[in-house]
C-alpha cells in the first residue's frame, strides 16, 4: 500500500547532518542521556542481573524505568510522539552500550521494542504508524521484537526458510519458525523476516494472530531477555502487514542496524569486563604482589582495552554513517566481525583473569562471557 | 558530534598524497627495495612540491606541534589540525611505499624534536632542514632513559661521546638531533637533545644497516668521538630538570610520532587489502557484506577478518591518538602508547 493513497503520508525523522570534523566526542545532549542510562544500568540493573539471569526474566520495574527514560522513542518521529527530529543511531548505540554495562540480557529486553519502533519510524506507512506507534510512546510500551534468526545451523539472514505467500485477494500467508526472539512469550508485535517472491521481506505480525505461537527457549546467554521461539502456522496477514514494500534495501539496512545494535551491547558488556578485571588484578595478591604486576596478566588486560576501543570506534563509525543517510552496511558488517571474534575473547579473558573464581557465580564474569557469546551470533532481535 | 570520516577540509590533501603515492612512489618502489642504500633521486622533485604546498597551505605541516599549541588546541576543542593532516598524508603515502615515505627529504623525525623545544633563534637556524633523530644506543632501546652518550660543556662547546644506532635518514639528513646526558648520575632529567651538523668531523658513520623491509630508507649507526657542537645547539633549557619534568618533554616527541607509526601500518595494510581485493575479484570470488562469514568461502571470511582488523586500526589505532591536536579533550600518554601495538597486527597476520 503506497503512501499516496493516504491523505497524509508517513512521518519520518530526517537524516542527521554529517559532522564537518573527525570527532570522537559525544554531544552534550548525548552525554547527559548516556549518564542517566549508565546510572540506571550500574545502580539498578547490575544488582538485579544475577537473579534476572536465573529467572530468565527482566523485572517489570526495570522495564518501566527504561520506558521512563525514553529508550523506546529514539527512533520515533516527532509528529508521532517522538522527541528527536533527526535519526539518532549514534545516540541509540551509546544508550545500548551504557545499558549493557548493567546487563546485556536486561538491555536486550528493554531495547527490543525500540527496534520495532525504529523500524516503524523508518519504513512504516501512515496506516502502520497510526496503528502501532502510539503504543510505543505510551508509559508502558509493549513487548515487541524483530524476528530474523531461524533455528538451524549456519543461519544466513539472506536465506530465509520462513515464507510468505500471496493470496489471490492480495493478502499473505506466513509459515515458518523464528528463534531467540526477546520476550517472545509475551510479544504483542513482531517484525518478522520472511521470504516473499524469492527475496527477504518484512511483516508486522501481532502476537495474538491465529497460528502464531511462542515457546520459551532459554539460551546460554542474554537470559534476562526471556528469549523464545515463535512458530507461524498458516498465519493469515492482511496486505497492510507488509513493511517497507518488500524493498530489498530496507531489509539489508534492518539487518545491518541489528548488527550495530549487537555490537553496541557487546561494547557495554566488554567495558564492564574491563572495569571489573582492572580492579581485581590490582587487588588480588599472589606471591606477595598484585597479579597485575605479572606481564601475562597485564597484557591480557591491555589487550581487552585495545580490542574494546577498536570495536567501539568501528561501531560508532557505522552508526554515524547510518544516521546521516550514507551507506553503512559494510561498516556494520566489519564491526560484527570484530564483535564475533574479540568480544567473545574479552568475555573469556574476563573469566580467565579471575581463575577459578571467574567460573563461579560469585562473580559476574561468567555471565558476561555467556552474554558476549551472543554478540556475533544472533541476527536481528533489535535494531538501532 | 561523533564522526569518523576524513573531514572534508583534508580530502584535497588526502587526494594529493594518494596521487603522489600512486604516480611517484609506486613506480620506483621495487627499484629501491632492491637497491638498498641508493639515494632515491626521484624524491627531490616531490619534496620540492610538498615544500611549496606547505608554504601555500598554512594548515598543513608534517612536523608535530609545540606544547603551547597543543595546549591551545585542547582549550579550543576539536580542530582537526596539523596532527590529523599529517596522519592522513602518512597513511596515503605509505599506501605507496613506506620506505620511500620515511626517506622523504626534509621530513625527518628530528624536526619534531626541534619544534617541540627550540628557541626562536634555534628555529631560525634549524627550521626547514632535513633533521634525523639519534636516540637509540646498543644498550638503550625502548628504555630511552638508559642513554649513556654523554655531553660535557667545554668552553663554548659541548663535547659529545657515545654510540648511536638505528638513526633513520642518518646518512642523508643535514642535521642529527642527538640525545645525550649531561650527568649520568642524575637520570632522566639530565637527558638533553643536541643538534649536530651531519658533516661534523666528530660524527663518524659506522655503518648502514641491511634490513628486512623499509629498505629505501637508510638506517645509520654512528660513533660520536669527541664531537664538538656549539653550546647554542642544545635544544631547550640547559638546566638539569627534575626527573619527571625533563623527561616528559622528551617523551612528548614519542607520543606525537607514535600515531604516525600506526598510520604507516594502516597505509601499507590498506595497500595489501586493495591488492587482495583485486586478485579475489580476478579469481571470480565475490565478497559480501550481507552474508555471515560462515556462509562464505574461507578466502572471503579471511579477507573480511583482515578488513575488519584494518577498519579498526584505520579509524582508531592511528587517528584516535591524533587527539593532542585533532579531537581532543583528555589525551594522556598512557592512552596514546596503548595504540601502537595493534596497528602492526594486520600487516603481520
Amino acid at each position: 500500500m503506497s503512501a499516496e493513497t493516504h491523505r497524509s503520508g508517513p512521518s519520518r525523522q530526517t537524516t542527521a547532518v554529517p559532522g564537518a570534523a573527525f570527532d570522537l566526542t559525544p554531544t552534550d545532549e548525548q552525554r547527559m542521556l548516556v549518564d542517566a542510562v549508565r546510572d540506571f544500568a550500574l545502580n539498578r540493573v547490575r544488582p538485579a542481573a544475577l537473579a534476572a539471569d536465573a529467572a530468565c526474566q527482566t523485572p517489570p520495574a526495570l522495564l518501566a524505568t527504561a520506558a521512563e527514560l525514553g529508550l523506546t522513542t529514539i527512533g520515533v518521529p516527532e509528529p508521532l510522539g517522538g522527541v528527536l527530529e533527526h535519526r539518532a543511531t549514534v545516540t541509540a548505540a551509546l544508550i545500548a552500550e551504557a545499558l549493557a554495562e548493567g546487563d546485556m540480557g536486561v538491555a536486550l529486553a528493554c531495547l527490543a521494542p525500540a527496534g520495532v519502533a525504529t523500524a516503524l519510524g523508518l519504513w512504516g506507512d501512515a496506516d502502520q504508524q497510526g496503528a502501532h506507534m502510539p503504543a510505543f510512546v505510551d508509559d508502558a510500551p509493549p513487548a515487541a521484537a524483530i524476528a530474523i534468526a531461524e533455528p538451524r545451523v549456519l543461519f544466513d539472514p539472506f536465506t530465509l526458510h520462513t515464507r510468505a505467500t500471496r493470496t489471490p485477494a492480495g493478502d499473505f500467508v506466513l509459515d515458518g519458525a523464528k528463534a531467540l526472539v526477546p520476550r517472545a512469550a509475551g510479544a504483542e508485535l513482531l517484525v518478522v523476516a520472511a521470504e516473499l517472491d524469492a527475496a527477504p521481506a518484512l511483516f508486522l505480525v501481532e502476537g495474538a494472530t491465529a497460528g502464531v505461537s511462542a515457546e520459551p527457549e532459554p539460551a546460554m546467554g542474554v537470559r534476562a531477555a526471556a528469549t523464545g521461539s515463535v512458530s507461524f502456522e498458516n498465519v493469515k496477514l492482511p496486505a497492510s502487514a507488509l513493511l517497507g514494500d518488500s524493498d530489498p534495501q530496507v531489509y539489508r539496512e534492518l539487518v545491518a542496524l541489528g548488527r550495530i545494535g549487537w555490537c553496541a551491547l557487546a561494547i557495554g558488556t566488554c567495558q564492564a569486563v574491563l572495569d571489573y578485571v582492572s580492579g581485581y588484578v590490582n587487588e588480588r595478591v599472589a606471591f606477595g604482589e598484585p597479579i597485575a604486576t605479572r606481564q601475562s596478566v597485564a597484557f591480557m588486560v591491555a589487550n581487552i582495552a585495545i580490542e574494546l576501543d577498536g570495536l567501539r570506534l568501528v561501531t560508532q563509525r557505522a552508526a554515524a554513517l547510518a544516521e546521516t543517510g550514507r551507506d553503512f552496511v559494510r561498516e556494520a558488517a566489519l564491526a560484527r566481525v570484530l564483535a564475533a571474534r574479540h568480544a567473545m575473547q574479552i568475555g573469556s579473558a574476563g573469566v580467565q583473569l579471575l581463575g577459578g573464581h571467574g567460573y563461579t557465580k560469585e562473580h559476574p564474569v561468567e555471565r558476561w562471557y555467556r552474554d558476549l557469546r551472543a554478540a556475533g551470533m544472533i541476527e536481528g532481535a533489535l535494531a538501532l | 558530534m561523533i564522526n569518523l570520516e576524513i573531514p572534508e577540509k583534508l580530502e584535497t590533501l588526502a587526494g594529493q598524497a594518494h596521487m603522489a603515492a600512486e604516480h611517484v612512489l609506486r613506480p620506483i618502489s621495487r627499484k629501491y627495495d632492491r637497491a638498498e642504500h641508493t639515494y632515491p633521486v626521484e624524491l627531490d622533485t616531490l619534496a620540492e612540491l610538498i615544500a611549496q604546498a606547505n608554504a601555500a597551505q598554512a594548515g598543513y605541516d608534517t612536523s608535530t606541534p609545540t606544547e603551547t599549541s597543543a595546549a591551545k588546541h585542547a582549550a579550543d576543542g576539536n580542530i582537526n589540525g596539523r596532527s590529523l593532516a599529517s596522519l592522513v598524508g602518512v597513511i596515503e603515502m605509505c599506501w605507496g611505499d613506506t620506505g620511500l615515505m620515511l626517506t622523504m627529504p626534509r621530513q625527518g623525525l628530528g624536526q619534531a624534536a626541534i619544534r617541540a623545544v627550540a628557541t626562536p633563534e634555534q628555529l631560525e637556524r634549524f627550521g626547514g632542514k632535513w633533521a634525523a633523530m639519534a636516540i637509540t644506543e646498543p644498550g638503550a632501546g625502548s628504555d630511552s632513559a638508559a642513554i649513556r652518550t654523554t655531553a660535557v660543556l667545554d668552553g663554548d662547546d659541548y663535547v659529545l661521546n657515545g654510540e648511536k644506532i638505528f638513526v633513520t635518514s642518518g646518512d642523508r639528513a643535514d642535521l642529527i638531533v642527538v640525545w645525550a646526558t649531561l650527568d649520568r648520575s642524575v637520570g632522566r632529567g639530565a637527558i638533553k637533545s643536541f643538534v649536530v651538523e651531519r658533516d661534523n668531523p666528530g660524527l663518524k658513520l659506522d655503518r648502514l644497516e641491511h634490513k628486512l623491509g623499509i629498505r629505501a630508507s637508510d638506517t645509520a649507526n654512528f660513533v660520536l668521538d669527541n664531537c664538538r657542537v656549539p653550546k647554542e645547539n642544545l635544544l631547550g633549557s640547559p638546566e638539569i630538570a627534575t626527573a619527571r619534568e625533563g623527561f616528559a618533554g622528551v617523551m612528548q616527541t614519542f607520543d606525537n610520532t607514535r600515531p604516525m607509526i600506526a598510520g604507516m601500518a594502516v597505509g601499507v595494510a590498506r595497500a595489501a587489502l586493495d591488492r587482495t581485493r583485486e586478485l579475489l575479484a580476478e579469481a571470480g570470488v565475490e565478497i559480501s557484506y550481507d552474508h555471515p562469514l560462515a556462509a562464505q568461502s574461507a578466502a572471503v571470511a579471511e579477507f573480511l577478518r583482515l578488513e575488519a582488523d584494518w577498519g579498526r586500526d584505520g579509524c582508531s589505532r592511528s587517528r584516535r591518538p591524533g587527539w593532542p591536536t585533532t579531537g581532543c579533550r583528555t589525551p594522556s600518554p598512557r592512552r596514546l602508547r596503548r595504540r601502537r601495538p595493534r596497528a602492526s597486527r594486520p600487516t603481520s597476520r
